[in-house]
């Protein structure tokens, strides 16, 4: 039994683990017998040391500052991009008005509008939130309404035959169909969080890992900027996981998987 | 000469619960008509069945008298009223998928009519089910989960939902058509026992002659098209059924005169 799922894991991932190997044994040696200097890229053991070395610095103030920012741009984009989803999905004149706007509001180069934050809210938290917030919210919105419209003509009218009214309809119905794409729409928004918050912190600010890890760039300290870009990368697969993990215990509660 | 009049009337308010008159449905954007001039009467406690080749017009038809869709023309009058939207809600529909709700149990899928309107307590709500369960044999899957269900065991809970759904008339789109044929023999047998003590009216769409004869007490042949109107066939067989009717002399001859006029009728 154990053996069994101990070669399944082996099928699995081992592959994906050997490339992982191979690639970091190769960059490893270029480095140390001097291919590329250490400046330009520097070696995984030097960025594990540099991990080691300024790990409460990193976890204890910078970590915490992008999660902070993350967290709350997430939520806000969650509440506002759910309900305004819903409201499309309602509400026809809504959706009309509103859907041109959000594909358009795709096509801003976000990087470019992100000054505008600074002078909006100043170098503070917000300014990071408002990045987050605008990354996050299209996917948001947009798998809400697709969730919401997708399928489920026929359980529509058979529901309007019992006698519900639209609002039943919403709950009964297209709801429960909805959460498969909502929760897929969740996935990819909290990765893209990450990549707000950093921009903002690129911005400006005094911490957060965007930020320490380009003030470390300017510095020529590559080792602690790649382990700064580390740590932002696991956020982001952290972040994912956990969706996931509330996404399966949802659908197993509703008896999706039985 | 007046009192007898009165009588005469009175006797058609009580029967008829459901009449259609001249009824014609086209597409918005189509001219074609899916079907024009049909007209029935349906009467309290009847089991009535429309045959008619695929894409005539039956489920469209039933969408009509459901409430769902508005008629291009004619009328369909359910006890006296004649608008759809009064229609909804007071007559129970059974498409012919399923559609259980594959994250509800059993017992949660039949209480989902209950939940819309709330008219009577929880408890007595799921009493009348759990008893509903019990007779229809399905006592031990009240907690089961769609997906765990066998075909016809899912047109079952389907069947009983529609049967809490209110309204005494119920319209069944042929509930038995994805079924495999020894299933379907199952469902026939088990309905043909339960029928005499549900006290309900059906309008049934199969395209299975058979199951019309063996289920209905008059048949309708819908042609579709611009072929207006419908044929009538009384099924004149004694009540209660059993399944093996259909070897009785009786029952075979209505099958042949059935056949001869879809022949006739250019729908075979």
């Amino acid at each position: 039994m154990n053996l069994t799922s101990c070669k399944l894991a082996i099928r699995q991932y081992g592959p994906f683990t050997l490339l992982v190997l191979l690639l970091l044994t190769g960059w490893e040696s270029a480095v140390q017998t001097g291919l590329v200097p250490a400046f330009i890229l520097p070696a995984p053991s030097a960025i594990i040391l540099a991990l080691a070395e300024h790990h409460k610095l990193l976890l204890g103030t910078h970590l915490i500052a992008t999660l902070q920012e993350v967290m709350l741009g997430f939520v806000l984009s969650v509440v506002f991009g759910s309900l305004l989803g819903m409201g499309m999905h309602m509400f026809r004149p809504l959706e009309k008005a509103l859907y041109p706007f959000l594909i358009i509001s795709q096509t801003i180069p976000l990087i470019a509008l992100s000054p505008i934050f600074i002078l909006w809210f100043g170098y503070t938290l917000w300014s990071k939130v408002a990045v987050v917030f605008l990354t996050a919210f299209f996917p948001v919105v947009v798998s809400t309404y697709d969730g919401l419209r997708s399928k489920g003509r026929a359980y529509h009218e058979l529901l309007l035959t019992m006698g519900a009214n639209r609002w039943q309809v919403l709950g009964k119905i297209e709801i429960p169909l909805a959460i498969p794409s909502f929760f897929s729409g969740l996935r990819l928004s909290v990765v893209y969080c990450v990549i707000g918050a950093t921009i903002g912190e690129w911005l400006g600010g005094s911490q957060g890992l965007g930020y320490f890890s380009r003030r470390m760039a300017g510095n020529l300290q590559s080792a602690e900027m790649f382990a700064a870009v580390f740590l932002l990368s696991a956020l982001g697969i952290a972040l994912f996981l956990v969706i996931r993990l509330l996404e399966q215990i949802m659908m197993k509660k509703r008896g999706f998987f039985r | 000469m007046n009192g007898s009049l009165f009588v005469y009337k009175e006797v058609i308010k009580v029967t008829t619960i459901l009449s259609i008159q001249q009824l014609n449905y086209a597409f918005p954007s189509s001219r074609t008509p899916v079907f024009t001039g049909l007209s029935m009467d349906i009467r309290e406690g009847e089991f009535v069945s429309v045959i008619g080749s695929s894409g005539c017009g039956k489920s469209t038809l039933f969408k009509i008298i459901a409430g769902l869709l508005k008629p291009s023309g004619g009328q369909v009058i359910l006890r006296g009223q004649s608008s759809a939207a009064s229609r909804l809600g007071h007559i129970a529909y059974m498409p012919q998928q399923d559609l259980l709700l594959p994250w509800r149990t059993v017992l949660d899928n039949c209480l989902l009519p209950w939940e819309l309107r709330r008219e009577t307590g929880k408890e007595e709500a799921v009493q009348r089910i759990r008893g509903l369960l019990n007779r229809f044999g399905l006592s031990e899957l009240e907690m089961a989960y769609p997906p765990e269900l066998s075909g016809g065991m899912k047109q079952r809970v389907a069947f009983l939902r529609t049967l809490v759904s209110g309204g005494n008339l119920m319209l069944l789109d042929e509930p038995f058509g994805a079924l495999d044929a020894l299933t379907k023999r199952g469902m026939h047998r088990w309905l043909l026992e339960l029928w005499g003590g549900l006290g309900k009216t059906v309008l049934f769409i199969t395209h299975d002659l058979e199951e019309a004869l063996l289920l209905s007490d008059r048949i309708y042949l819908m042609n579709g098209g611009s072929q207006p109107g419908l044929q009538e066939l009384v099924v004149k067989l004694p009540r209660p059924r059993s399944y093996r009717i259909n070897y009785d002399p009786q029952f075979i001859a209505l099958r042949e005169e059935l056949e001869r006029r879809l022949h006739e009728s250019h729908l075979l």
